[in-house]
């Protein structure tokens, strides 16, 4: 693989699978404070 | 009679990304993103994600979430004289219930030829002309097709198994089972094939940047559409899932996370396909190219050539159409869940009377997709729903809450819920970006369809089975709104 291809693979999952990883820890804080 | 709630905050996102993960994630979103740019693809398609995937799936949240109904009822309560989009996307979604089970049972009885492959070393013969035995066309459908028909038969009787036993014990337990199943074999799936040669030179195909195509407007309107395609809203599904959250459950942090998740699958979906189809092509000593497919060619035609030339097929031959499985029938019970849930909300009948009765009708209207010429029924329908159903109901229902309703009072409602808040961004693409985009994606289809026609299919088969079945949606949508008592006055106590 290119490393543009590498690149744009790791930065496509970085977002969502980040974006899951950050919203389940908002969720896991929300609910500690609870 | 009081509205069913889900157990779990996990159980309804569980759900909700069911029904958003659908066959379209795997076999629509690798080839739109190779045949778009490439990795450049990523670009809009990740920023239509942020302006009008979560925005829209936000929206839906709060709306189902504060006027505790299905589509019909919550536009009724907007205002009584909208209810008919709520019975227009109702039949958007009988309509896909119907062929997207079609499509579930051929993959169960793929699912059982995939053991043996049964498909031999002609793959593409067997598909059109053994299995389907496809002949006619749109209108001259023919003889039923036992063989299909019965595995349909069966995906009927998963879903309502499903549904009648409500959203708790049915929908609920399932979703929490299937989708880490579903997820754990894609996972397993991408780390084996990646193990095999030209794997890699597949995934350098699906993400090498082309990045002239992001000047191309067409590159970013594909990004939006599949957006709007894959994650299940605007026709009621996500309306009438976040109907049944408890009272004070969060819509903001649930809809991002609802969104990425989905997006995340498509991605690792994307990885699995290109790999598969990388390992084919080293395989036959051909370029990527000439082996890459998308949709109902990729599913039944593809994969099982690529099968044959697997290490273990009998293992991983079911794994696949496995995949496939989980990822539609999670998506058709949301379906058929929404139609359930309308009728329960505008009739007051129980969830056991409308279960019977939607699932039904539904299984004997189906089999007009199980016949010889089912295929070609399949595709001019899928495509009217597609480019124009679903998105003129996206559009018309960001109209209507952006502009004609105070959009202010459902950010209100959101923040009040959740664990952070939106703001002006949020406002922007609901009233500006995502009906702009939209109104640009309707216009080039619509332009396209009227000039050029569709598949090459004979105007008559594309007037009645294509315009025809939006108008007669339109028309029963309108009918139900002028004829009966609005949804909102049935139980309206109840929100």
């Amino acid at each position: 693989m290119t490393g543009s291809a590498i690149a744009l693979m790791v930065f496509g999952l970085c977002v969502t699978w980040g974006g899951v990883a950050v919203c389940l820890r908002i969720a896991m804080k929300a609910n500690n404070k609870k | 009679m009081k509205r069913e709630q889900w157990g779990s905050r996990a159980g309804f996102i569980l759900a909700a990304v069911g029904s958003a993960v659908g066959l379209g994630n795997i076999w629509r979103f690798p080839y739109m993103t190779y045949q778009n740019g490439g990795g450049a693809f990523l670009i809009p398609y990740l920023f239509a994600m942020l302006t009008a995937g979560i925005p829209f799936m936000i929206m839906e949240f709060s709306l189902g979430s504060k006027l505790k109904g299905a589509a019909p009822r919550v536009f009724s309560k907007l205002n009584v004289k909208l209810e008919w989009l709520g019975w227009f996307q109702v039949t958007i979604l009988a309509v896909i219930g119907l062929y997207y089970l079609a499509v579930i049972g051929w993959t169960i009885s793929y699912f059982k030829f995939s053991f043996t492959q049964a498909w031999g070393s002609d793959p593409n013969t067997f598909f059109f002309k053994e299995y389907l035995q496809l002949d006619g066309s749109p209108s001259k459908l023919g003889a039923i097709q036992w063989h299909i028909a019965i595995p349909m038969a069966i995906a009927w009787a998963v879903t309502f198994n499903t549904v009648f036993r409500g959203v708790k014990s049915g929908i609920e337990k399932l979703s929490k089972i299937l989708m880490p199943v579903l997820f754990v074999m894609v996972l397993f799936l991408i780390v084996r094939i990646s193990f095999l040669d030209g794997a890699m030179n597949g995934l350098n195909f699906m993400f090498k940047p082309d990045f002239s195509k992001l000047l191309d407007p067409k590159v970013w309107a594909a990004a939006y559409g599949q957006i709007f395609y894959s994650l299940s809203i605007g026709f009621s599904i996500m309306l009438a899932y976040s109907s049944y959250l408890p009272e004070k459950s969060d819509i903001n942090n649930n809809a991002f996370l609802t969104v990425f998740l989905n997006c995340g699958f498509s991605l690792l979906a994307g990885i699995m396909i290109f790999g598969t189809l990388g390992y084919m092509a080293a395989a036959q000593g051909k370029e990527v190219t000439d082996v890459v497919n998308s949709g109902v060619g990729l599913a039944f035609v593809t994969l099982p050539a690529v099968i044959n030339l697997l290490p273990a097929p009998y293992i991983l031959g079911p794994l696949f159409f496995l995949t496939l499985l989980i990822a539609g029938m999670s998506s058709h019970i949301s379906i058929i869940e929404a139609i359930v849930a309308s009728l329960i909300d505008k009739f007051n009948w129980t969830r056991h009377r409308a279960a019977v009765v939607v699932c039904g009708l539904g299984v004997i209207a189906s089999m007009m997709f199980a016949t010889n010429g089912g295929l070609f029924l399949l595709d001019v329908v899928d495509y009217f729903i597609n480019h124009f159903g679903i998105l003129t109901s996206c559009f018309v229902e960001l109209i209507i809450v952006g502009w004609i309703f105070k959009i202010s009072d459902i950010t209100q409602y959101a923040n009040h819920h959740s664990e952070f808040a939106i703001g002006t961004w949020f406002i922007i693409c609901i009233r500006f970006i995502s009906p702009l985009v939209l109104a640009t994606i309707i216009y080039q289809d619509l332009y396209t369809t009227i000039t050029k026609g569709y598949g090459g299919y004979e105007m008559s088969d594309l007037m009645t089975r294509g315009w025809g079945v939006i108008v007669g949606m339109l028309v029963i949508g309108i009918l139900i709104n002028i004829f009966t008592r609005p949804s909102s006055y049935i139980h309206s106590e109840e929100a």
